[in-house]
């Protein structure tokens, strides 16, 4: 309403070339849209999100170490897992949303199924490890291969999330490397899982608005 | 909403009078694609997502500023300037409302 009327922009779309105006009117949606998702993709997650997951790692892996049992130890851990993917869904939804960003266009989809894919893997070999009676496993690769998914999809978004992949697949490594101990373990997780979530999520939240 | 009083003389299919020209330039119509889908882009990341040079950018995104279609905010990061932009709510209809331009355009060819 504060705009000016606007004259008539000679040569755009003049009358008696509707064909010359269709081609620049979807061209110029075409244009919009790449440049809406190329800026968009490192909008959908959400930094204090992903700080939220890292504060409630630390809990879990005070109770963890407290488990009397491999059962109850996994339990613990997949309970944290759930609880991570309800905070991270459910903030990246809210991000999304205040962004006026649709969550599924072609680098949310593309992010969503690069991800998952290491994590399925993951989820196929926590059953196996567990039933294996290789527990002792679990949180390195746990690490490794949440690193692998981050590091992956991570092309589709900012370049801090691929780092925060990387960063987890280092700290995966050395929990593999490390002497097989229940307590270096939960120790691992909350290092992982709690306090690079934390750092990089904060990092997130400052450079591409919360 | 208010639109001037054109002349309704002009054949269906042309919805020239009423294109924002402010937006229908290019580099201007993404930085407010950009900015649509952003809380804040600062200069240099609309420089690296729009692939132009700091000349250019600056020439139009004040063009745009003139219009209050985006704001900017000037603040240091230790020694050095970072300039800020956003979307104004009247830059958000503006593009809202060149994207039914569009729309109303290819649906008249297609009825033609």
């Amino acid at each position: 309403m504060t705009t000016s009327p606007n004259p008539p922009a000679p040569g755009q779309g003049a009358p008696g070339a509707p064909d010359a105006a269709h081609a620049q009117a979807l061209e110029d949606l075409r244009y919009i849209r790449r440049t809406m998702e190329g800026a968009a993709s490192f909008t959908a997650l959400s930094g204090w999100g992903v700080v939220a997951i890292g504060v409630t790692a630390f809990p879990a892996a005070y109770l963890a170490e407290h488990a009397m049992t491999h059962r109850g130890w996994m339990l613990i851990w997949l309970v944290e897992a759930l609880i991570g993917v309800a905070i991270g869904v459910g903030t990246t939804v809210r991000k999304a949303r205040a962004a006026r960003e649709p969550l599924f266009g072609r680098p949310g989809r593309r992010f969503a199924l690069t991800f998952a894919t290491p994590m399925a893997a993951g989820a196929i070999l926590t059953i196996a490890l567990y039933y294996g009676g290789m527990v002792g496993i679990l949180p390195g690769m746990w690490l490794l291969l949440y690193g692998t998914a981050f590091a992956t999809a991570g092309a589709f978004s900012v370049p801090t999330v691929p780092v925060m992949g990387l960063c987890f697949m280092v700290m995966g490594t050395a929990a593999l490397a490390a002497p097989s101990s229940a307590w270096l373990g939960n120790v691992f997780m909350a290092a992982g899982f709690g306090a690079l979530h934390v750092v990089f999520g904060a990092l997130i939240a400052r450079k591409h608005g919360g | 909403m208010a639109k001037p009083g054109t002349a309704r003389t002009a054949p269906p299919s042309s919805h020239a009078p009423e294109l924002d020209r402010l937006i229908h330039e290019r580099l201007r119509l993404g930085i407010v694609s950009a900015l649509a889908v952003n809380e804040a882009l600062s200069f240099a990341d609309l420089k690296k997502l729009l692939n132009t040079s700091d000349g250019n950018l600056s020439v139009h995104a004040r063009k745009l500023e003139e219009a209050q279609y985006i704001a900017c905010t000037k603040t240091f990061e230790g020694r050095l300037p970072r300039t800020e932009y956003r979307l104004t709510a009247a830059g958000r209809r503006a593009l809202e409302r060149y994207l039914e331009h569009m729309e109303a355009l290819i649906r008249a060819t297609r009825e033609a």
